[in-house]
Parts: C-alpha cells; sequence; structure tokens
C-alpha cells in the first residue's frame, strides 16, 4: 500500500480476527480529495423530493446550478422540485447584501408558482456577508401567508451530515402544524425514503396490502400538507438513518412516536421491513397477510434470480456508498446473488454500522472511511473486485480500470428497493458484469 | 412590485434566476488547470465546490477528475484558510506529486478577504520546501463574478502571468500560441492536427485533449498524462503570435483578463482575436491567418475537407433553409454557431448565454434584427421565449432537454455540459471537419422530424 496519506490509516481496515475498530465521523482530510460534499449538499438532497414546495438557494449560481434536477426523485403530482431557483447573487449583492434580492426573488416566485412551502437554503457566504435570512423569511412568511423557511446550510458548517440535520429541523418546522387529520389506525411515516425511479411506490403497495396507512413519507413524493400530519403516525420506519435519525428521535421524543431502523434492499431485509411493521402492530391478521406476501413473492423471485446467480457466483465486488447502513444491504443482497464483497466503504458511516459491516463481511475484506479515487482505485485492483456499487463519482474509477458498475446513489434512474429491485439489481449488476467488451481491458 | 435601485431585474423581469443556463467560475478553472501537464487543481472553499464540481465535469467527460478542495470549517471561515491551504497542498504533493497544484478561489475566500497568492508564495519561500515540492499558481474566480466561461479564461491567463517571460531561446520565436475556448477534447485535437499539418510549431493552452479523454488504464493514473507542458507556458513569452478564440475581439477590451492580451503587452507577442473556427467563414478566416503565420498554402487535405463540407451544404441546403432555431451556451460558442447557421440558410431565432455576454450583445445586435439576443439568459427565459416563438430545432447543451420535449422538438447536443448522451468529448465543433459533423447532424435530425411526421413514412428522401 504505496502513497496513501498517513492521516488517514485509522480509516482503513482489513478484516482479520483482531483487526481494530474503524476510525469514522472525523472530518475530511483537506487535500484527500475526499468523495464528500458539503453541509448545503445534505440538506439539499434531504429536501429535494418535496415537490409542492419552492425551494431557493440563497448565494451565488453555482450551488444551484450543480444541484438543478439531479435526483432521480419522483413526484406523482407537482413537479416544481425539479427547478432550480437561485438569487444568483453578485459582486454588489455581496459588497452591499443579498436581503432584498432574496426577498424580491421570494416573492415573485411565490406569487408565480404558487408552491405549499417554501425552502430557503443559505449557502456559504449569506452568512458572511451579513444577511439575516430568517428574518426576510418571516417577513414572506406574514406577507405571503405561507411557510417560509430558512434552512441553514452553509457548506463550511460541518460535514454532510450536518446538512441532513439541518433539513431535519427545517422539516420539523412543519409537523404538527395540521391536527384536524384523523390518521386510521395502522397509521405509519416512511423516513428516508426519496422515491428515486418511483422506489416508493413499490414500498406503498407492499404496506397497502398488509392494510397499513402511509401518512407521509419523509421526503420521497413528498407533499407539504402531509408533512403537517406526520405527527399522527403509530410507527416511524427510518431507512436511510444516516439522514432522518435526527427527526426520528425527535419525533419519540415530542410526539411519543417510535421508530425502527429498516433497509428495503435484497430480500432479507426488504421482509425483515415488512415484518417489523406487522410485528409492532401485533395484529395476527396483518402478520398473516404479511408472510403471505412475503411467501407470494419470493416464489416468483427467488427462481428468477437462479440464472444471474449461476453467472455471477464468485465474483467479486467493492461497494462505496453515502451511508454504511446501505452498504450492509447491499452485502447481503450481493450474497444472494453469489457475490462476495471484497471492499466495502462510506462517506459519513457511523460506528454502529461499521461494527455490523465488520461482522458480517468475510476476512480480507477491507473497510473503508471517507475514502477518495487513490484509496479505492487501489483496493479494486489489490482485491480483484468485479464490480463496483457506488454513485456518480466512482463510476469513472470503476470504468477507466475496466470494472462493472452498478449506480446505487441518489441519481440512479433504476428502482433498486423491494422485491421488484432486488430483480432490477441483479439484472443491472449481470448487465454490467457479464459484458463481452471486458475482453478487451486486458 | 417596486424595486429597489439595486435590482436589475433579468429580461423576463424576474430578479431570480431560474435553470441557470451557466454554471461557476471554480468549474471553468478546474478545467484550465486540468489541461497543464501534471497539475493537479485544488479549490479554496467548502469541499462542496470540489465535489459539485467534479461530479459535473465527471458526468460530461466519463472520466475519473480528481480536484482537491481546501475543506473549509467554521474555524478557517472566522479565522483564515491559511493553515487548510498548507494542509492541503502538503497532502496532495504526498498523494499525488504533481508538477503543480492549480489553486481557485470561490466565493466563500474571496468574500473573507483571502489573500491566495501571497499565501503561495509564503509556502514557496519556505526554507525547508523541497527541491522538487509542485509548482503553485492561484486565480481568482469567485462564483459572484462572471461564469464558468470566465473562470476557465481567468485560470489560464493566471497560468500565463504567473510561468511565462521572454525566452532567450531563438526556437521558442516561431511558435504559436493557442488559447481555445471550453472546447471539446476532439477540438483540441483536430486545433493540433491542423497546426501539425501546417508544420507549425505551437502551444495550445490548455489542452486537455488528452488528460480529460484517457484511453482504458490498467492502473489509476493519479495525474493523467498530456497537458501543456510548463515549459511551453514558460516560452510563450517568446513565442511569434497568440491566437485567441473567443468572442472576436479582445477580451481584455471587454473588462476581462486574457492570456493573449497579456503576453501582447507584456512581451509584444502580436494578437489575433478570432471567433471559434466553427462553419466556413470563421474557419476559412483561422486558415488564412495560419497561411499568413506560416507563409504555407493550406494542406491539401485540409482543403479536400472543405470542399466535400460545401458539397454536403450543397446537398443538404433545402432542408435546412428557413429553418428557425434557438441557441444558448457559453458566449463564444453561440457566436461561432451563429456565424455557422446563418452561412448555411437557418435563421436564429433566439442566441442566448448565461453570461453578461457583452461581446455577444454587441456583436448580434446590429445584426439583420431576425436574431434576438438574450444575455445573462436562463432557461426559464429561453422557455418563455421558444412557447412565444416555437422553433424547429435547438441547439445547445443538454440542459435544454425537458424544454425541447415540452414544445416538442428535436435538441441537437453540442458544446457543454452534455449528461445525457455519451460521446461528448468526441463532438467535433470546430474546422471543416467540425463543420461537416454539425451540419450532417442538424440535416439529419430535420429529416428524421420530416420522416417521422409523415403520413406515408417514405425511406427513400
Amino acid at each position: 500500500m504505496t502513497d496513501f496519506l498517513k492521516k488517514r490509516t485509522s480509516q482503513i481496515v482489513t478484516l482479520e480476527n483482531d483487526a481494530p475498530d474503524i476510525a469514522c465521523d472525523k472530518k475530511s482530510l483537506a487535500g484527500s480529495v475526499s468523495q464528500r460534499a458539503c453541509v448545503f449538499c445534505g440538506s439539499r438532497v434531504v429536501l429535494y423530493p418535496i415537490a409542492d414546495a419552492l425551494h431557493l438557494i440563497h448565494g451565488p449560481i453555482g450551488c444551484a446550478a450543480y444541484t438543478w434536477d439531479i435526483r432521480g426523485a419522483l413526484s406523482s403530482g407537482p413537479q416544481l422540485h425539479r427547478l432550480s431557483f437561485s438569487t444568483d447573487l453578485r459582486e454588489k449583492d455581496v459588497v452591499f447584501g443579498g436581503e432584498k434580492k432574496l426577498y424580491h426573488s421570494l416573492v415573485e416566485l411565490i406569487d408565480t408558482y404558487k408552491p405549499n412551502a417554501a425552502f430557503v437554503f443559505a449557502t456559504c457566504i449569506v452568512g458572511v456577508i451579513g444577511d439575516d435570512v430568517e428574518s426576510v423569511c418571516r417577513r414572506v412568511s406574514r406577507e405571503k401567508g405561507i411557510d417560509v423557511i430558512p434552512v441553514m446550510s452553509e457548506g463550511f458548517r460541518g460535514t454532510k451530515k450536518d446538512g441532513y440535520s439541518a433539513a431535519c429541523s427545517a422539516i420539523s418546522t412543519l409537523i404538527g402544524t395540521d391536527d384536524t387529520y384523523e390518521a386510521p389506525e395502522y397509521s405509519i411515516n416512511i423516513l428516508g425514503d426519496f422515491n428515486l425511479a418511483g422506489e416508493l411506490w413499490i414500498l406503498k403497495d407492499y404496506y397497502e396490502k398488509m392494510g397499513v396507512n402511509i401518512i407521509t413519507c419523509l421526503t420521497g413524493d413528498g407533499r407539504v400538507d402531509e408533512i403537517r400530519r406526520a405527527h399522527k403516525a403509530k410507527l416511524n420506519v427510518v431507512q436511510c438513518s444516516g439522514s432522518m435519525m435526527p427527526l426520528a428521535r425527535e419525533m419519540k421524543e415530542k410526539y411519543g412516536i417510535p421508530f425502527k431502523k429498516v433497509s428495503y434492499f435484497g430480500i432479507e431485509d426488504m421482509s425483515e421491513a415488512l415484518y417489523e411493521v406487522a410485528g409492532f402492530f401485533q395484529n395476527k391478521e396483518m402478520m398473516n397477510v404479511t408472510r403471505e406476501l412475503v411467501t407470494e413473492e419470493l416464489k416468483e423471485l427467488i427462481p428468477a434470480l437462479e440464472p444471474f446467480k449461476r453467472d455471477l457466483a464468485g465474483k467479486k465486488a467493492a461497494i462505496y456508498v453515502g451511508g454504511a447502513f446501505k452498504a450492509i444491504s447491499l452485502v447481503k443482497a450481493l450474497r444472494l446473488i453469489g457475490m462476495e464483497t471484497v471492499v466495502v466503504g462510506s462517506q459519513t458511516g457511523n460506528k454502529d454500522d461499521y461494527k455490523l459491516l465488520q461482522k458480517l463481511c468475510d476476512p480480507g475484506t477491507i473497510l473503508v472511511d471517507d475514502s477518495n479515487p487513490n484509496e479505492l482505485s487501489t483496493f479494486v485492483k489489490q482485491k480483484g473486485a468485479d464490480l463496483f456499487i457506488g454513485g456518480v463519482k466512482e463510476r469513472p474509477i470503476a470504468h477507466k480500470l475496466g470494472l462493472g458498475f452498478c449506480d446505487h446513489n441518489h441519481e440512479r434512474k433504476e428502482a433498486l428497493a423491494g422485491y421488484e429491485g432486488m430483480m432490477n439489481f441483479a439484472r443491472e449488476v449481470h448487465a454490467s458484469v457479464m459484458s463481452p467488451v471486458w475482453k478487451f481491458v486486458k | 412590485m417596486e424595486k429597489e435601485s439595486l435590482l436589475t431585474p433579468k429580461s423576463s423581469g424576474f430578479v431570480s434566476t431560474r435553470n441557470a443556463c451557466k454554471l461557476c467560475a471554480p468549474l471553468g478553472a478546474s478545467i484550465a488547470y486540468r489541461g497543464v501537464e501534471g497539475c493537479v487543481p485544488l479549490v479554496h472553499g467548502s469541499q462542496g465546490c470540489a465535489t459539485y464540481i467534479r461530479r459535473y465535469l465527471i458526468s460530461h467527460f466519463r472520466e475519473p477528475i480528481d480536484i482537491a478542495s481546501t475543506n473549509f470549517t467554521e474555524d478557517t471561515t472566522v479565522f483564515g484558510g491559511a493553515m487548510n491551504l498548507k494542509e492541503a497542498l502538503n497532502n496532495i504533493s504526498e498523494q499525488y506529486k504533481p508538477d503543480l497544484i492549480g489553486v481557485c478561489t470561490t466565493c466563500l475566500s474571496e468574500t473573507i478577504g483571502e489573500d491566495v497568492p501571497q499565501m503561495l508564495k509564503i509556502v514557496e519561500m519556505e526554507a525547508d520546501r523541497p527541491a522538487d515540492a509542485p509548482r503553485l499558481v492561484a486565480a481568482s474566480t469567485p462564483s459572484y463574478q462572471g461564469t464558468h466561461a470566465e473562470g476557465y479564461r481567468e485560470a489560464v491567463y493566471s497560468l500565463v502571468k504567473r510561468f511565462s517571460y521572454k525566452p532567450a531561446l531563438p526556437e521558442s520565436h516561431s511558435s504559436i500560441n493557442l488559447f481555445p475556448g471550453l472546447w471539446s477534447p476532439a477540438d483540441l485535437r483536430h486545433l493540433k492536427e491542423i497546426m501539425t499539418d501546417f508544420s507549425l510549431d505551437y502551444t495550445l493552452m490548455p489542452d486537455y485533449s488528452d488528460t480529460l479523454d484517457n484511453p482504458i488504464w490498467d492502473q489509476y493514473h493519479r495525474v493523467p498524462g498530456g497537458g501543456t507542458p510548463l515549459q511551453k507556458i514558460r516560452n510563450m513569452g517568446g513565442a511569434k503570435a497568440s491566437i485567441e478564440f473567443g468572442v472576436g475581439e479582445d477580451y481584455y477590451k471587454l473588462n476581462q483578463n486574457s492570456g493573449a492580451s497579456y503576453l501582447e503587452e507584456e512581451f509584444d507577442v502580436p494578437k489575433h482575436s478570432l471567433l471559434s473556427p466553427i462553419g466556413i467563414d470563421q474557419t476559412d478566416k483561422f486558415f488564412e491567418l495560419l497561411n499568413e503565420l506560416s507563409g504555407k498554402e493550406t494542406p491539401i487535405a485540409h482543403t479536400n475537407e472543405r470542399g466535400r463540407l460545401i458539397d454536403a451544404y450543397v446537398d443538404g441546403h433545402k432542408y435546412v433553409f428557413g429553418k428557425k432555431v434557438v441557441i444558448y451556451g457559453d458566449e463564444d460558442m453561440v457566436m461561432a454557431l451563429t456565424s455557422f447557421l446563418k452561412e448555411v440558410g437557418i435563421i436564429v431565432s433566439l442566441a442566448a448565454s448565461g453570461s453578461e455576454g457583452r461581446g455577444l450583445k454587441k456583436a448580434l445586435s446590429s445584426d439583420d434584427g431576425e436574431t434576438t439576443v438574450m444575455a445573462d439568459a436562463d432557461f426559464e427565459e429561453i422557455r418563455e421565449f421558444c412557447l412565444e416563438n416555437k422553433p424547429d430545432l435547438i441547439i445547445g447543451n443538454s440542459k435544454g432537454y425537458n424544454l425541447a420535449r415540452e414544445i416538442g422538438v428535436p435538441l441537437v447536443r453540442i458544446g457543454f455540459p452534455v449528461h445525457d448522451r455519451i460521446g461528448a468529448q468526441r463532438i467535433l465543433h470546430v474546422g471543416y471537419r467540425g463543420a461537416q459533423n454539425l451540419f450532417d447532424t442538424i440535416v439529419n435530425t430535420l429529416l428524421q422530424v420530416k420522416q417521422d411526421k409523415s403520413p406515408v413514412g417514405y425511406k427513400y428522401l
């Protein structure tokens, strides 16, 4: 292992019997070329799927331009979230302050697009130039009669995780503002699904078959008025725990709603997510329906996966994703189609999730936190990976070195959740790993 | 709505920008830095800037693009970024062993008043700095000033200003400095081919034709091969002439820094400002200049390409005549494209750019009145124009796709970025060959519309 940054040694672990725990939750080193983004990115991706809200980015143009219509988060109705709005601050605004421009931008956009709420993202320079975003938001909210919610997401104020928290705080100001709603008995919220490629609709279908009502999903296919009622749920089911745990904890404290951490990727975790909910409501009938549902789905899915498994048996995969909890599901899902994970890491995994990963993975697997192209490219070559699962920034590392690639990031356009998603996942992995083009790469 | 005098509404009357038709300056600077041999770009600001820029460029070039960040924190923002900058320079040197680190600033570092050139000077003067430590350069690229296109020019200017001098060596005196716009790697390769065919020595600044369009690798190349060698940049001050492709006149007079202007003022290197050589008229101007500079006739391969291009114009002229086209993108690209489209009989009903576009406005507003010029434009304004004046075709980067889909006309993808197709690096725009490629694509796109709409479906057109 040559030329890695020495200060990062504790964030790289090769799994052996007495392997130390991996270090995590550290700031990225300057100049490390981390794959992480910033606070703003964390807030933006979490709130993005709320489709009937105005998302106004207060700052110079970059932050808005780079996040225009980037998530594969679908809406069944309004599409306002797919537009990119910016105050596009110029030099004179930086000198004289951007509050006026923010005020007029909000007013004209609310008048034109009639959103049900507005989120205002503060970017890096907003605090530095002295703009009082909160007071502008309050003023516009008063004048226009809708919630105008500041999101304090200046890029330098921490990591992407802090951006998730800022987004959770913004959502939390809406929750509990509609008390008139009468929730059916078996009502839950889904936290941390973003309806990428319509994944929420797959899950909704399962839960509805079980007789479970989903009050709101945070934030996939999200609507402001549904979020207002979220406090009426009996249970919060949290998928992307990295982003949504602050909100789940807050709702437990404030409204007494318990939460369960689940994952919808792979057969085991998907089924577990359904059983957890049925178990929570302690309803025999619901549990029976759930068993039937899972049995039915598996009856079709397991044999359909067989041909893929035959081809993929013994192939090796590397995983580098945003949070480590998702990586756990991916390791299991890969095993289901005969593949072994040889490298696994995440941008912002926490201790608990890494511990689980450490227990789950085979000896020899390389575990890495907050990695970079140099490390990742070395590891995949060293371990002879055939496939890389990651996001857009990892794709060229894989392709340039002649590895297959599967996009499991928030920009993906293929549904990978649920039983249907497992089938898509197998198909995509197979299509990449088994392509005949690799013979030219050698 | 009363607007304070400070606020200048856009042509739509909005003060906000809706679906920007531009990116921020550090992105352009990062591309320019990637075009210098052995250079790693370093963005002085929050981590997100570098990551977003990487993601955006990777989706276009489909190449590994490592761009480092100084990772600002709250402390950095309060106390200054010198420590972070130094740590970043060390960590980049340790990991990448580059010849050069190209620093560009961001809105954040500029707003808190960072003096990056001074910081770099201090680092370079440190007594214990190893002899093989990378050279350093800084460009001032706050995102509240100009667009990615200006950031690109600014980094080029900074590189030239930092490294070039008047060399005593006589051999550099026959060389030509070439300053392209934000062209595709295929364009840069073609430009180099043309220079070679004229037997002209040249320095292409920058040259990312290899660094951002690599063959498949066996091992990860931390700093991909290719790029303008630092030694050649040093020698630019002794060149015979500079050719700056852009808005067709001196950037310097448009209050923008320009590498070619700097070399002219400092070292008397004569500067020739041209539009990008797109279409016959503009390519002819470029070739005439090469005739003059080389004292040679245009090589037969190129006159043949020109001849075949005219032959194609003749074959396809009826299909394009009078068609209305909306184009948008970088100012220099839009101006050169307008020239090309007009020479084949296409009406450019809208020429739009997200940049403030002093050159664009000046050049096209005096025209025949059939072209609306929109500077500082965003995609909602372009959309509103299209809804009122439905064109036959839209030409521009992939960000106009939703608009094209909404009004039901095809989009011909050119320029940067192209995020929804593969092969953006290989789109050839410049030279007679580039015009051939664009003309064929445009004609065939229009033919397909005609064919698809025909109730008969002739397969013989």
